[in-house]
């Protein structure tokens, strides 16, 4: 490794920008920079085949998959508490804790890979974008071992389908667990628990009695401080 | 001659060395391991989800329950994620706080793991050793957050506070032993913290070579462990391997060198590689991790002597102001308010923060949507990768190699299982 040649974070990640530009030229990924950190966005239909080349690419060569993780968007940008303004009687306390998912969104999952290069000492975002109907993609098992129980992780927490998997079961959830719990219209209660019933001398599952509330709504506040960051 | 017959064993989930529940179902040819499928999930809280629910502070506790045995490097990660995305620094102190908090706590999981590991493939003397040294970090842990354990020590743009003046002692009425014996326990207590973890790191040394004249030797040791559970330096790196299991497969790669974080890039340590990628060079490894530890500690200690100044930013969006402050200025007392019903809203964006934990990278992903509360929280544990590779690590290895395995691979389930 370059224990000679001192580079700096920032210089690898020019680096780094340079040489996906010219690796991925003329086509349409787009790649984002923020927080000292690269997001590449690729359509589903060509991730393998851009995974493929980050692995193998002399100038990339990203050796090590350190994560893979689902995300639901589904809510993203959806607070619990509107407080923008206030009446004669003061704040509302209501929570609006009501759900509504759009089925069909076309971007509303998403699988994000988070990629080492432990040669070039850089780190990459690959992300890719599912429709709520068919979140189907391709497994990288191929190229990275590890994606095996990343992917039966993504797969049992937002029921995201991995395409070549081998052997794509739940992992994390009990045994005959019914839903995918990541999933933002999941509560997070739950939707049954579990006793000893000692009538019947077995495990049995019920409804879930607890009420869901809200301690600490969600709320996003337009915040002065990071809106001049972005315009200066 | 009577037919063979494959066998399907259950291990676990109630197996002492099962470390935690882990239910390894292992299909066996004789007593030699032909496929093993470990089933994980049965200490499965959802901590992501929680975290969805949670303003980011409130959510620091829960990073200390995730690896039980290293809670505050756990800590660390997460506050670097939301510093990230803050854009907040924590001052130069609170910095080298972290970095020798970090340290201690990577000797507590090393003792932890050597104890278990040695316990495991039948040395019991080791255990009681390790266990009498983590018990004085145990109370540097106590000493600076109130909790031997679960610190929630590391706070987003600081530590919770400085390091005490005085090292809590042993009184006489929770002891019920004579003066002597009380005068021993309390002979390196006299002082302030520094003074305690400086005697520590003093002594320390002497400590690890006594679990080396144990083990490394050993015949019975060197017997269970070299030549098992080889994996190769590529094979490491395919397999998603991060910390002393891939630094055993002769990968010189450490997040502390590669790509500092606190202070790391401001003290003097080694970072020790493996050659053979077996069980008994991964045991090296770690042993040397734990004497460069102490090295860390020792230059944290001089520097946090001689360098005195705040521990949190002086930002009281972020940080609560001084208790003295809330009581008489009014803006402190709303500041205060704020900080611990609603929090803080961070800008939108992503960010993904990782630290060189005891059993490799310990990764958080953050996705934010500018609210107070984490949009996705993603958790990288690294036992997760290693114990995934069980099924190639076992493959034809004896059954009684398995405990060897879990305990090389160093798994918590509080990690793993998220």
């Amino acid at each position: 490794m370059n224990a000679t040649i001192k580079i700096t974070p920032e210089q690898r990640i020019a680096k780094l920008v340079k040489a996906l530009n010219s690796a991925f030229e003329a086509k349409e990924y787009t790649v984002d920079e923020a927080f000292g950190e690269i997001t590449l966005t690729v359509p589903r239909e060509s991730l393998l085949e851009v995974l493929f080349e980050l692995y193998g690419h002399a100038s990339l060569g990203f050796d090590q998959l350190i994560d893979l993780c689902g995300v639901d968007y589904s809510t993203y940008g959806r607070v619990e508490w509107e407080t923008s303004a206030a009446s004669s009687t003061g704040f509302g306390r209501g929570v609006d804790r009501d759900v509504n998912i759009d089925l069909k969104e076309a971007n509303r999952f998403a699988v994000v890979y988070h990629l080492l290069s432990i040669e070039n000492n850089v780190r990459l975002r690959v992300r890719t974008y599912l429709d709520s109907e068919h979140p189907i993609v391709e497994s990288v098992i191929s190229v990275w071992p590890v994606a095996d129980w990343f992917e039966r992780e993504a797969f049992d927490l937002y029921g995201i389908l991995f395409e070549g998997h081998p052997d794509l079961r739940r992992i994390l959830t009990d045994y005959g667990f019914v839903g995918h719990p990541f999933r933002k219209d999941f509560p997070l209660s739950g939707h049954v628990e579990m006793r000893y019933d000692p009538e019947k001398k077995r495990v049995i599952y019920e409804p879930v009695s607890i009420e869901p509330r809200t301690l600490v709504p969600r709320v996003i506040r337009e915040d002065n401080r990071y809106v001049n960051e972005e315009s200066n | 001659m009577p037919e063979i017959r494959n066998y399907t064993l259950n291990f676990g989930p109630q197996h002492p060395s099962a470390h935690g529940v882990l239910r390894l179902v292992l299909e066996m040819d004789g007593e030699v391991i032909e496929r093993s499928d470990p089933h994980i999930g049965l200490l499965h809280r959802g901590t992501e989800k929680l975290a969805e629910t949670k303003p980011y502070n409130q959510n620091i506790p829960y990073m200390d329950r995730l690896d039980y045995v290293s809670m505050m490097q756990n800590e660390h990660a997460y506050v670097l994620a939301v510093e990230k995305l803050l854009g907040i620094e924590a001052p130069i102190r609170a910095q080298y706080i972290r970095t020798m908090f970090d340290e201690i706590t990577r000797i507590l999981n090393h003792m932890m793991w050597l104890g278990t590991h040695a316990l495991d493939i039948g040395a019991m003397t080791v255990f009681l050793y390790c266990f009498r040294e983590r018990e004085d970090l145990m109370d540097c842990y106590e000493a600076v957050s109130g909790a031997r354990m679960h610190a929630a020590y590391y706070r987003v743009g600081g530590v919770y506070r400085d390091l005490p003046d005085e090292m809590p002692r042993f009184s006489a009425k929770d002891l019920q032993r004579d003066k002597g014996e009380l005068d021993r326990l309390n002979k390196n207590r006299l002082g302030s913290l520094l003074d305690f973890i400086e005697d520590f790191t003093d002594r320390f040394p002497g400590c690890v070579d006594e679990y080396e004249t144990l083990l490394t030797e050993n015949r019975i040791w060197k017997q269970r462990t070299v030549g098992i559970g080889v994996v190769t330096a590529e094979r490491a790196k395919a397999l998603g391997f991060t910390g002393p299991m891939l630094r055993g497969s002769g990968v010189e790669w450490d997040l502390r060198k590669k790509q500092p974080y606190a202070a790391y890039d401001k003290v003097d340590f080694d970072i020790p590689v493996g050659v053979n990628g077996d069980c008994y060079d991964r045991y090296l490894v770690r042993i040397e991790e734990i004497r460069q530890s102490n090295r860390i500690i020792k230059q944290c200690v001089d520097w946090l002597r001689a360098n005195p100044g705040p521990v949190m930013v002086e930002n009281h969006k972020i940080a609560p102001p001084k208790r003295a402050a809330m009581k008489s200025d009014m803006e402190g007392l709303i500041h205060h308010f704020k900080l611990f019903s609603e929090g803080y809203c961070t800008p939108p964006g992503e960010v993904y923060a990782a630290v060189e934990a005891s059993k490799g990278e310990f990764g958080v992903y953050i996705i934010s949507d500018g609210s107070n509360k984490p949009y996705r929280l993603k958790l990288r544990a690294p036992g997760f990768a290693h114990l995934m590779a069980m099924d190639e690590m076992a493959k034809g290895h004896m059954l009684a190699d398995v405990v060897a395995l879990i305990g090389t691979m160093d798994v918590v389930f509080g990690e793993i299982d998220r």
